[in-house]
């Protein structure tokens, strides 16, 4: 893919770049200054407020997204570091009103308490299932490392995620 | 996060060109940008190398590995050729950080960085690595300084590390049970001539120890290392591991790396 340029521009005396991102098959340009994080942009950009900021600190992952196909932890990269990208969020996972086998999976075996690091871990989840279709058990739990949920114990997730599996 | 400025350089040329005594390079980020949203780092200018084509990919040959800089840890653990020619290293790739970091984090970025705790700076001084940088070649021996220090000169780019492909060798770590990063690891190469030991996460800064690899170039088994007494005083203490704990822990893992050899 060609990265977009980075030009930058005066507005308000700040200095700005422009940000073209295609964000769940949408394309979007916005100015943003150099040190917006991409998390920042999502949330209060873009007004998707899916993405969660758990720890802020790269830990938790309640911030991933997919960056040209891959997860990544949005809390920790700049928008300007990713231009030219294509990203999908939580938001993007959706067909139609449909949910993603994902989110149908963690709904059905109940997969989520209070919910907030939902978004990350479905997203996580999902990536998973791109490289490895029939994951084990160990291998979820190690996949989901930089995921973590206060709530549920995991056991859920793991299942959820089996479940997932069966059907995408 | 303090206020920068963002460049993304083309080339080596542009971006040590673009280098000054308050930027900083940015690969993956994985620690850059952590550092700098706790305001443990501030940067004025902050240089992206990751567009740089030359500062990705991997190069075998017969008796080395060459890895770009900006190599993600990912591309190190999926590649077919270095899981065939030093599988060890690939193991370490796969088991940095989490996914997510792995999809970004450099391999250039990890040993520029020199965490105390980083993996890959222990599989430079195990693997004999040579530093390429844009300026000239530094020997692992002779890169990693101290604490978060390296050799490397304001501005100096790191554009590949090339590794010696060993007879032997294996990796192991023992994690800290929450975040991962190893309170100890452990790299055992077996090369024709001799045995580096190379412990990250022990000291303030990766070390080749001199003790363990005399012992194993006499006689490659764990036999020989076995209830090693080795000297506490310079180790790292903290709240997960005591002193006495990691010189323990570093016999324990180097043992278990020669048996997996």
């Amino acid at each position: 893919m060609i990265k977009s340029s980075w030009v930058k521009i005066l507005i308000k005396g700040e200095i700005m770049g422009k940000i073209s991102l295609e964000v769940n098959g949408r394309k979007v340009e916005k100015e943003a200054s150099d040190n917006t994080l991409l998390s920042t942009f999502l949330r209060e950009h873009l007004q998707l407020t899916g993405t969660h900021i758990g720890c802020d600190t790269s830990q938790c992952g309640a911030c991933v997204v997919h960056v040209d196909g891959n997860s990544l932890k949005s809390c920790t990269a700049l928008a300007a570091d990713v231009n030219g990208s294509k990203i999908t969020t939580i938001e993007g996972l959706e067909t139609n009103g449909k949910m993603h086998p994902m989110q149908e999976a963690f709904k059905k075996l109940h997969g989520l308490q209070c919910g907030f690091c939902t978004p990350g871990m479905v997203m996580s989840a999902v990536d998973l299932l791109q490289k490895n279709k029939k994951p084990s058990d160990t291998e979820i739990r190690d996949w989901l490392e930089g995921n973590i949920c206060r709530c549920t114990g995991y056991q859920n997730i793991v299942a959820a995620v089996k479940e997932a599996a069966t059907k995408m | 996060m303090k206020d920068f400025n963002y460049h993304s350089a083309k080339d080596s040329k542009e971006a040590s060109k673009l280098a000054s005594s308050s930027s900083a390079f940015l690969a993956g980020g994985m620690t850059t940008i952590p550092s700098m949203k706790l305001g443990l780092a501030t940067y004025k200018d902050l240089i992206d190398i990751k567009n740089i084509k030359k500062l990705s990919g991997i190069k075998v040959s017969g008796k080395s590995v060459t890895i770009g800089a900006a190599t993600k840890h990912v591309e190190v653990s999926n590649s077919k050729d270095v899981k065939k020619a030093i599988p060890s290293l690939s193991s370490l790739a796969e088991g940095i950080g989490d996914p997510q970091v792995r999809n970004r984090g450099t391999i250039g970025g990890s040993i520029a960085n020199n965490d105390p705790s980083a993996d890959y700076p222990s599989a430079c001084i195990a693997l004999n690595a040579t530093i390429h940088t844009n300026e000239r070649k530094i020997e692992a021996a002779k890169f990693f300084k101290g604490m978060f220090e390296t050799a490397l000169k304001k501005g100096e780019l790191i554009e590949a590390i090339e590794f010696q492909i060993p007879e032997k060798s294996s990796y192991q770590k023992h994690p800290n049970p929450a975040s991962r990063y190893a309170i100890v690891g452990v790299y055992v190469a077996k090369h024709k001539g001799d045995v580096n030991v190379a412990v990250t996460g022990a000291k303030s800064c990766v070390y080749n120890d001199k003790e363990m690899s005399k012992a194993l170039s006499g006689n490659f088994s764990s036999s020989s290392i076995d209830g090693m007494d080795l000297d506490s005083s310079e180790m790292n203490a903290d709240m997960h591991a005591s002193a006495e704990f990691r010189a323990s822990l570093v016999v324990t893992q180097a043992k278990k790396a020669v048996d997996a050899c």
